[in-house]
């Protein structure tokens, strides 16, 4: 997943959580990324139709971002489900954010033929708990 | 690695290895449902389908190997193969194995593609020999340019 759609997964997950535009500062904190670098991605996504952004208010998602950003989501449940149900590994949610940069949608595709995906994905994630909602998962690999 | 295509940890590099283990897997494990469920696949397929699952069967040894090294499990084969069983879905056309072999190949390729690239933008000092490893995976990405090949051709003679 390249990095102008880990930003639009970002924008996606923050406007869920917050109703409302996504702040500059809340994008830069999910993401682990400097305030100066999230406005300048935003800049070069609003160029390219996938965000709106208004100074002080935050960014909102297009149309177009927004269905490239449920696209994004859905891989990232991919890795996380691949991870839990045929990797077996506790540590899931970390591992998945650090993996995401480096599995392409059509990798993740092909993990999708051996795991227990349901057909509501990605709207059953929890933007809050960065976990699918239905995802089996024992609690104490919970953060 | 959150927004670079880096690799910080051994514990890293070993979960994207058991990926390519996992890949490698499904394409053997498919190729052996398409065998067993399709009776009337022409002998150049089969053939095709048979070389793809040797090849793979090597690939995951050579996989294997460096996750021996780096002192972690491999992901064993009879665990991939019954969840590929179990969701495989076989339609009864040339086509469509050959289509799926093709997307298997390129799908292999595009990983060690961009696993080489995050190794190679990597500072770090991982436990396995950093040239061994970059020599494997790029004698497998050049098997999986060859398949896509190999795939193409026989889809056009089909």
């Amino acid at each position: 997943m390249n990095t102008a759609d880990q930003y639009l997964k970002a924008i996606y997950l923050v406007e869920k959580i917050e109703s409302e535009p996504a702040a500059t500062g809340k994008l830069a904190e999910r993401l682990g990324v400097s305030p100066a670098s999230a406005n300048e991605m935003i800049g070069k996504l609003q160029s390219r139709g996938l965000v709106d952004h208004e100074k002080y208010h935050g960014a909102t998602l297009t149309n177009q971002g927004a269905e490239r950003a449920r696209e994004s989501l859905q891989t990232y449940c991919i890795i996380e489900r691949f991870l839990v149900q045929v990797l077996e590994v506790d540590e899931f949610r970390t591992e998945a954010t650090q993996l995401e940069s480096v599995i392409d949608e059509t990798v993740a595709e092909r993990l999708d033929t051996i795991i227990d995906r349901k057909p509501q994905c990605p709207d059953c994630f929890a933007p809050d708990e960065d976990v699918c909602a239905l995802l089996d998962a024992a609690p104490e690999a919970a953060d | 690695m959150s927004l670079s295509h880096r690799i910080g940890s051994d514990g890293q590099l070993v979960r994207l290895l058991q990926i390519g283990v996992v890949l490698e897997e499904v394409v053997e494990a498919r190729a052996y449902e398409h065998g067993e469920t399709l009776s009337h696949l022409d002998r150049a397929t089969e053939d095709l389908l048979e070389h793809a699952a040797t090849e793979s069967a090597k690939h995951r040894e050579r996989l294997t190997a460096l996750i021996d090294e780096l002192e972690a499990d491999s992901v064993p084969f009879d665990r991939i193969q019954p969840l590929v069983a179990e969701r495989y879905e076989a339609d009864d056309e040339f086509d469509d194995v050959l289509y799926d072999q093709l997307c298997s190949e390129e799908t292999a390729y595009k990983f060690y593609d961009d696993l080489i690239a995050a190794i190679e933008s990597s500072e770090m000092d991982f436990s396995v020999d950093h040239e061994r490893l970059l020599t494997v995976l790029s004698e497998i990405r050049a098997d999986e340019a060859e398949g896509v090949e190999d795939v193409t051709r026989l889809m056009e003679t089909q």
